[in-house]
C-alpha cells in the first residue's frame, strides 16, 4: 500500500485532512442544495433564491442556522436507541467512503488495494441506517419507506457492482488510483460506454433520487423513512443523501471518466478536472429529477432484475471473453 | 370512536399470523386532495379494501342556503367547489332565472360563456399540476400555475376576485367587459395553444408517465354510469356525455365544438380527454368572442326582493368535473325552501372506492388524482 499524500505521513497529518474532508462535505453539501434549488427554479421558470448573499449562495447557510437553532424533538412513541442512532450511522459511512478517492495524482488519503470493495460495503452500510429509521419511528409510512429503501437497495447494487466489474477486469486493479492510472490512453466509458449507462441509472436509484425516490415520495409516504425526524437529524439524512450522491458520482468520474486526467495540452490541475466530472454528473441527476415523474414500486423493481442486470451480466461476459480474445 | 365511526378496529399487528395492517391515508396527507381520509386495508404494498371517509369539509352549504335569501346564497355558490367557482356561481343564477322567470340579455349570455370556460380551463390546468405532482413530477406543476395564473389575472380584472368568484346576478353579471378583456382572453387563448407541445413533449410522450398511467385505474363504462360518474371522467369511458351538448343551457347550442372522448377507462385517457376539452374551450372562447354583441348587461328592470312563486327549478350545468345540477324549492317565501345541490365530484369518487381495491399504493394516489376530485364539493 502506498500512501500519496503531499504532506508528511503523521498522525496529525491525517486528522487534519479527516477535518479537512469533513468541512468538505459539510460545504458540498450547502453548494449542491443550492444549486439544486437553482437548477430547479431555472426548469420551473423561476428565479430561485436570490436574497441571502450573492444570487442566493448564503441562502444554504442560513437554512443551517435554522436547522441547528432548532428544537430535537423526538415523538414518545418512537424506538429510542434506534431512532437516536440511525441519522449517525446514516452519515458516518458516507464520510469514510469520501476520504478514499484520489483527488488528483498527488492527493489521495489513503489509496486501499480493494478500495472499490471497500465503497460498496460503505454505501450498503449506509442502508442499515436508513431501515433503522424506519423501523425505529413505529410509524407506518416510514417503515413502508424503509422497505422499499431496502429491496431498492438490494435490487440495485447488484448492477451497480456488475457495472464496475468490467473496469476492474479492463484495469486489473481495485485501487481507484491504479484504476485512474489506467485511463492514461483512453477514458473506459469509450470501451465501456453500457457499463457506464448501467452504473449510472443505478447509481441514481441507489442515492434514492428522483426518479426512483420512492423511499420517500412524497406524495404517497408522506416523508417515507424519515418522516418523523427533524431539525438536525433531520439535515443529517439530508447531508448524506447528497454526499451520497457525490459519491456515486466521483465512483463514476473515477471509473469511467478518467478520474483526475483530462487532456493533457491543457494547463489545468488534475483536482479541477476530477471535480468538473464530478460536478458536471450532479447536475445531469438534477436534470433527471426535475424532468420525470415518479416510478412505480413494482416497476422499479422489474427495471432491476429484469432489465438492468441481464444486461450487466452480458456486458460483463462480453468484455471478459473480449479481454481473454484480444489480450 | 370507532363505534361511532363505524370502522372496522384496528387490528393487532403480530401473534395471530395476520400480515395485513391498516392505514389512515388523511385527512393530512400531502396527495389527499384536501382533506379526504382513505381507510386503507393492506398486504404490504398492496391494497385489500379502500374506504373513503368524507366529512371533513362539510359547511353546511344546503342547510345555510335554507336560513338565508336568495341574493344571500350567491357567495356560497362559488364556495362549493373553489376550482370551478364561477361555473357554480353562474349555474345558481341560472337556476334561480329559470324559477323567477328572468330573461338574460344577449351581451351577459357571451360574458358567462366565456367566463365560464376560461374557469374551466384554469380548474384542467390546476388539476393537470397536481396530478403530476401525484406522480412525483414537480416541473409541470409550476408550468401549468404560470398559465393558470394568466386566466386568474383576466377574470381578477373584471370580477374582483381570483377565486370563489360571485360574477353573477339573476338575470346577467356584475361589471361589464372592455377592449382589454377579450385582448387579454385572446392572448391566453394563443399562449395556451403555444403551450400546448410543451406539456405534451414534457408530459404525454414520458415513458415513466405512461407507465403509470396506461392501464391502470380502469373504470369501465359499465361502472361508471352505475355509479354516476360524469364529466371526463365519464367520457375517458367511450360516453360522448356533455350536457354543453346533450342539454344545451344558456347560449351553448351556437357554438361549434366537440365532446372529446377516450375508449380506454384508464388514466391516460381521463388524462387525454382533459387535455382535449382545453382546447375545445378555448375553441368556445374564440367563438364566443367573435360573436360578442353590445348592449345591456342585466335586464332593464331590476329587483331587489325575490319571491319566486311556489315551485321549483332543478338546473344542470357542466362543471370542470362533470355534472352540477342546483334544485330549488320555493315556497313563495324570500328564503327557499330546500335547496339541494348534486355534485359530480362525490358520484366520481365513490367509483374511485370501487376500482382502488387490489391496486398498490402508489396507484391509489394516481387514480384519485386522475379522477380530481374536490374535497369540499364533496363534503359540501
Amino acid at each position: 500500500m502506498t500512501l500519496h499524500v503531499l504532506w508528511p505521513n503523521t498522525a496529525l497529518m491525517t486528522v487534519l485532512a479527516g477535518a479537512v474532508l469533513m468541512a468538505y462535505v459539510a460545504f458540498n453539501g450547502m453548494l449542491l442544495v443550492w444549486l439544486e434549488r437553482k437548477v430547479s427554479a431555472r426548469f420551473q421558470r423561476r428565479l430561485g433564491p436570490t436574497e441571502v448573499g450573492w444570487a442566493g449562495l448564503l441562502q444554504s447557510a442560513a437554512d443551517v442556522i435554522k436547522l441547528l437553532a432548532k428544537q430535537l424533538i423526538t415523538p414518545r412513541h418512537v424506538d429510542r436507541p434506534l431512532y437516536h442512532l440511525a441519522p449517525v450511522l446514516v452519515f458516518v459511512p458516507v464520510l469514510a467512503g469520501i476520504s478514499l478517492f484520489p483527488f488528483d495524482r498527488h492527493l489521495q488519503l489513503h489509496d486501499f488495494n480493494i478500495g472499490l470493495v471497500l465503497l460498496f460495503a460503505l454505501a450498503g452500510l449506509g442502508f442499515l441506517g436508513i431501515f433503522m429509521a424506519g423501523w425505529g419511528s413505529n410509524n407506518k409510512y416510514a417503515l413502508l419507506g424503509a422497505m422499499r429503501a431496502v429491496a431498492q437497495n438490494i435490487a440495485y447494487e447488484i448492477p451497480l457492482i456488475l457495472a464496475t466489474l468490467p473496469v476492474v477486469l479492463l484495469a486489473r486493479t481495485m485501487s481507484l488510483r491504479e484504476v485512474v492510472e489506467a485511463q492514461h490512453q483512453l477514458w473506459f466509458i469509450v470501451q465501456q460506454p453500457v457499463a457506464f449507462a448501467i452504473y449510472f441509472i443505478a447509481a441514481v436509484a441507489e442515492t434514492n433520487r428522483a426518479p426512483f425516490d420512492i423511499p420517500e415520495a412524497e406524495s404517497e409516504l408522506v416523508a417515507g423513512f424519515h418522516t418523523e425526524y427533524s431539525g438536525m437529524r433531520f439535515a443529517f439524512f439530508f447531508l448524506a443523501e447528497y454526499t451520497n450522491m457525490t459519491i456515486v458520482c466521483m465512483i463514476a468520474a473515477t471509473l469511467f471518466l478518467g478520474g483526475y486526467i483530462g487532456p493533457s495540452w491543457l494547463p489545468v490541475p488534475g483536482w479541477v478536472w476530477f471535480f468538473g466530472k464530478v460536478y458536471l454528473l450532479l447536475l445531469v441527476m438534477m436534470w433527471l429529477r426535475w424532468t420525470f415523474p415518479r416510478l412505480r414500486f413494482d416497476q422499479l423493481m422489474s427495471f432491476a432484475w429484469g432489465v438492468l442486470i441481464p444486461l450487466a451480466i452480458v456486458n460483463l461476459l462480453l468484455t471478459a471473453v473480449a479481454i481473454k480474445v484480444w489480450r | 370512536m370507532a363505534e361511532i365511526w363505524g370502522e372496522p378496529a384496528p387490528q393487532p399487528l403480530a401473534g395471530n399470523g395476520d400480515d395485513t395492517y391498516y392505514l389512515n391515508m388523511g385527512p393530512q396527507h400531502p396527495s389527499m386532495h384536501g382533506v379526504l381520509r382513505l381507510l386503507l386495508h393492506l398486504r404490504g404494498e398492496e391494497i385489500l379494501e379502500a374506504e373513503p371517509v368524507i366529512g371533513y369539509a362539510h359547511r353546511a352549504h344546503e342547510k345555510m342556503a335554507e336560513n338565508r335569501n336568495y341574493l344571500m346564497f350567491l357567495p356560497n355558490s362559488s364556495r362549493v367547489d373553489y376550482l370551478s367557482g364561477m361555473i357554480y356561481n353562474l349555474a345558481y343564477c341560472q337556476a334561480m332565472e329559470r324559477l323567477l322567470g328572468i330573461e338574460v340579455p344577449e351581451r351577459a349570455e357571451h360574458i358567462r360563456v366565456i367566463v365560464s370556460e376560461l374557469n374551466r380551463i384554469s380548474s384542467h390546468l390546476l388539476w393537470f399540476g397536481t396530478f403530476l405532482l401525484d406522480l412525483g413530477g414537480v416541473t409541470p406543476f409550476l408550468y401549468a400555475f404560470d398559465d393558470r395564473e394568466e386566466i386568474l389575472t383576466i377574470l381578477e380584472r373584471v370580477t374582483g376576485s381570483r377565486l370563489t368568484y360571485s360574477y353573477g346576478r339573476f338575470g346577467g353579471v356584475t361589471q361589464d367587459v372592455d377592449a382589454l378583456f377579450v385582448e387579454q382572453t385572446l392572448a391566453f387563448v394563443a399562449r395556451l395553444r403555444g403551450r400546448m407541445p410543451d406539456y405534451h413533449a414534457l408530459v404525454s410522450d414520458n415513458v415513466i408517465f405512461r407507465h403509470r398511467c396506461e392501464g391502470v385505474g380502469l373504470i369501465d363504462q359499465a361502472t361508471a354510469l352505475r355509479y354516476g360518474v360524469t364529466g371526463p371522467c365519464l367520457r375517458a369511458c367511450g360516453v360522448p356525455y356533455d350536457l354543453r351538448r346533450a342539454e344545451p343551457y344558456g347560449i351553448y347550442s351556437r357554438f361549434d365544438f366537440e365532446v372529446p372522448t377516450q375508449p380506454a377507462g384508464d388514466i391516460f385517457a381521463r388524462y387525454l380527454v382533459r387535455l382535449a376539452e382545453m382546447e375545445q374551450s378555448c375553441r368556445i372562447i374564440e367563438q364566443a368572442v367573435a360573436a360578442l354583441p353590445a348592449g345591456p348587461i342585466m335586464p332593464e328592470k331590476q329587483k331587489k326582493r325575490f319571491k319566486p312563486e311556489v315551485g321549483e327549478s332543478y338546473f344542470a350545468v357542466e362543471s370542470a368535473r362533470g355534472h352540477f345540477g342546483i334544485y330549488i324549492v320555493s315556497d313563495g317565501s324570500e328564503l327557499p325552501l330546500r335547496l339541494k345541490l348534486r355534485t359530480p365530484s362525490f358520484a366520481n369518487l365513490s367509483a374511485v372506492a370501487a376500482v382502488l381495491k387490489g391496486t398498490m399504493i402508489a396507484d391509489t394516489v394516481a387514480i384519485l388524482g386522475s379522477v380530481d376530485v374536490v374535497l369540499p364539493e364533496v363534503d359540501r
